[in-house]
């Protein structure tokens, strides 16, 4: 069962988005998440969603979304090179023996701080799926009162020059 | 309504309510049609029978709240069968939408999931616009219905029309042109091919291309099989024909499915009705696929070429490619082929006994010989549609209309309705169940106010047929919730409606009801009282391979 990060542009219109998650929970389809905010053009919604599936599965997918009258693109960005993000707000339990543990953390990931009070940290951490379970691995022995989590976003990467060299 | 009579609309079903008296009053001012439907499920039913049976766009309308509600099994019937209908609902103000108002539903939430698209229409001068979409998108690629839902102040609104351009909308382009580089693989694997079976679906009908299928069987000389929904397409009575496949398909159809080396698929899905168990479906074969829905392909079955296009374009095209490559099969060398099918098809026909009780085949058979093949054929859902589909032959495409994806019983009458408004010349039969007649019989007084002469004969066993057929076979025969011992005499029911009511309960008097029945001016409902356990097959259990059938 292979990750699949799709990328969806579709009208930015009422019902667009419920036609697009109808899809998965009527078709027996998982999400594991979705994110949805317009373009540089008001008319049009840019659709992340990450998906588990065999490649049939995937294929189906794909062509069901394509279907939909509202979806202008589908572009599956498994297996092509482009940069993924998420973000994450995490409320962890700061008490005096952790607070300077904490910090150093958060200096590590490269993280901020944008809320303190006495006995907690909120913390602003934005990587890939992968670096946020790290931190929040990391972050679990102190305490985790609350997270929120966006889902991943994504665009696929443009070639760097004539020669693809990357360096 | 300028947009309505731009798009041909002729005829619309409906029935009234409150927020849409507008609309029907602004009717009342054109020269379109109205019937009246009894029952809204009747009114979508109607645009579907009318649709198939003219081969153009369906119209129903129907008020908000409960009037919508009633429309969705005839959408989802509609949707699963891919049929071109045009829903208008009715809809509270605008202001009053989310407000639990009087006869509020949210229709377009209810219907996404059983309708190509559907719309809320928020401001009048959005109207024309959405409604010309709603008959492109219903009639274009894949077809299938589309829901429009008006505000009644959308409605009440005035707005100034302007002709507009056909639609053009970047999201939504379906691909009819069939990529050559395939078609050329298929000829190359039909060039191989030992033992072909073309394999016909109601894509074939919705394109308008049996005549293409026509000139390619004969080409490959090769047998032709059709779902339930291709009845039509390749005419019943040719030599190659093999009759439907399927879960109640004949013996040689089925047999053939599992020996021959190349499928041909034009327009159908593969659907579980047809394949039975799907790891042994085929499985000697390679298998090409045509469709115009790229969800279709290589959903059920994997396919060796997908070709996604128009089923006309892409047999229009195999054809002329055969005939360029010079492909040339003679008949002697199909000879082992058809050998084999023969013999299939003389040790297991579609067979029955008729005795002293009158066989529901029989009356099918009697009513193909007195109609000679040439009435249009609808039916309701269970044992009556599977006799229909058997024992009536179908020459030309558009005449068996039937509720195949969604096997929706109460279908057949107000289809019925439908194609007889479409085809006021031609001879409409709904061959029906005493159950699935019940589902809609009202629709009765709407045949007799608009003398619609549409003919129904139901086939009486007292039981729901086909679930008693299953508790038969799987379930020790416990007929739990089957029985229809106390039904109504379905005679003096057509009667107090207006129509004639006829009724046979010996085989002698078969011919004479149908004679009586199909020769009355106007609607006519015959009841036959047909021998109670009767079974349709050849059966293939619910997980089998479609080549362990079941039979008589």
């Amino acid at each position: 069962m292979q990750k699949h990060t799709i990328s969806l542009l579709v009208d930015n219109e009422p019902g667009v988005l419920s036609r697009v998650s109808g899809l998965f929970s009527g078709r027996g389809f998982n999400i594991e998440s979705l994110c949805v905010a317009e373009t540089s053009d008001p008319a049009i919604s840019r659709m992340t969603l990450v998906t588990r599936g065999d490649d049939a599965i995937a294929e189906q997918i794909k062509k069901q979304l394509n279907k939909l009258i509202n979806v202008i693109k589908v572009h599956d960005l498994t297996g092509t090179e482009y940069v993924e993000r998420e973000m994450a707000l995490i409320k962890v339990q700061a008490k005096a023996d952790y607070r300077a543990e904490i910090l150093r953390i958060v200096d590590i990931f490269r993280c901020n701080v944008v809320d303190v009070s006495p006995a907690h940290y909120t913390i602003e951490v934005t990587g890939t799926a992968d670096k946020l379970g790290a931190i929040l691995g990391l972050l679990k022995p102190m305490g985790i009162k609350e997270i929120a989590r966006t889902g991943a976003i994504a665009l696929g990467r443009e070639k760097k020059d004539k020669a693809g060299a990357t360096s | 309504m300028a947009v309505l009579k731009e798009e041909g609309v002729d005829t619309i079903f409906g029935f009234p309510g409150g927020v849409v008296i507008d609309i029907f009053d602004e009717l009342s001012r054109t020269d379109i049609q109205h019937i009246l439907v009894r029952h809204e499920q009747g009114a979508a039913h109607a645009a579907d029978g009318y649709a198939r049976a003219k081969g153009s766009v369906g119209v129903c309308l129907v008020t908000s709240g409960p009037g919508a509600t009633n429309t969705v099994s005839g959408l989802a019937s509609a949707h699963m069968d891919s049929i071109p209908v045009v829903a208008l609902t009715g809809q509270v103000p605008t202001k009053l939408i989310g407000n639990d108002a009087f006869q509020e539903v949210d229709i377009v939430g209810i219907t996404r999931p059983c309708t190509k698209h559907n719309y809320l229409v928020k401001r009048t001068e959005d109207l024309a616009r959405v409604l010309k979409e709603a008959f492109h998108i219903a009639r274009s690629g894949r077809p299938g219905p589309v829901l429009v839902d008006l505000p009644k102040d959308v409605t009440q609104g005035k707005a100034r029309y302007k002709p507009l351009p056909e639609p053009r909308m970047p999201s939504y382009n379906p691909t009819y042109t069939p990529n050559i580089k395939q078609l050329r693989r298929a000829v190359s694997l039909i060039r191989e091919a030992e033992r072909p079976v073309v394999f016909s679906g109601g894509g074939v009908i919705l394109s308008g291309a049996s005549k293409e299928l026509t000139e390619f069987a004969k080409k490959l000389h090769a047998p032709v099989t059709a779902s339930l929904m291709g009845l039509g397409s390749f005419p019943g009575t040719d030599p190659l024909w093999l009759g439907m496949l399927g879960m109640h398909g004949t013996y040689r159809a089925n047999m053939a499915i599992g020996a021959c080396d190349l499928l041909i698929g034009i327009g159908v899905r593969f659907d579980d009705r047809v394949t039975g168990k799907v790891e042994t479906f085929a499985p000697n074969a390679k298998i090409i696929h045509v469709d115009i829905d790229p969800t279709s392909i290589s959903k059920n079955i994997p396919v060796t070429v997908p070709i996604v296009g128009d089923c006309k374009s892409a047999l229009g095209g195999l054809n002329s490619l055969l005939n360029e490559e010079k492909v040339k099969i003679t008949k002697k060398s199909r000879k082992p082929w058809f050998d084999q099918i023969e013999k299939w098809k003389s040790t297991q026909p579609l067979r029955y006994e008729q005795g002293d009780v009158i066989k529901p085949q029989y009356v099918v058979e009697k009513l193909y010989e007195l109609t000679k093949g040439k009435a249009i054929i609808t039916t309701e859902v269970g044992q009556n549609q599977m006799w229909a589909a058997q024992y009536y032959h179908f020459e030309r495409p558009n005449c068996f209309i039937t509720s195949g994806g969604l096997g929706c019983m109460g279908f057949g009458l107000p289809a019925a309705i439908g194609a007889q408004v479409a085809c006021p010349d031609k001879l409409v039969v709904d061959v029906a169940g005493d159950g699935s007649i019940q589902m809609n019989i009202q629709e009765l007084a709407t045949a007799v106010q608009y003398r619609l002469p549409v003919k129904v004969v139901i086939l009486n066993n007292r039981y729901l047929g086909m679930v008693r057929q299953w508790q038969e076979l799987f379930y020790e025969k416990r007929y739990e919730a089957t029985d229809l011992e106390h039904g109504p005499d379905f005679a003096k029911l057509a009667e107090a409606y207006g129509a004639v009511g006829l009724k046979a309960t010996k085989p002698q008097e078969v011919v004479s009801v149908l004679k009586q029945g199909l020769e009355s001016p106007g609607p006519a409902m015959m009841d036959f009282w047909v021998a109670r356990e009767e079974c349709v097959y050849p059966m293939v259990p619910a997980g089998a391979s479609i080549t362990e059938m079941l039979l008589a």
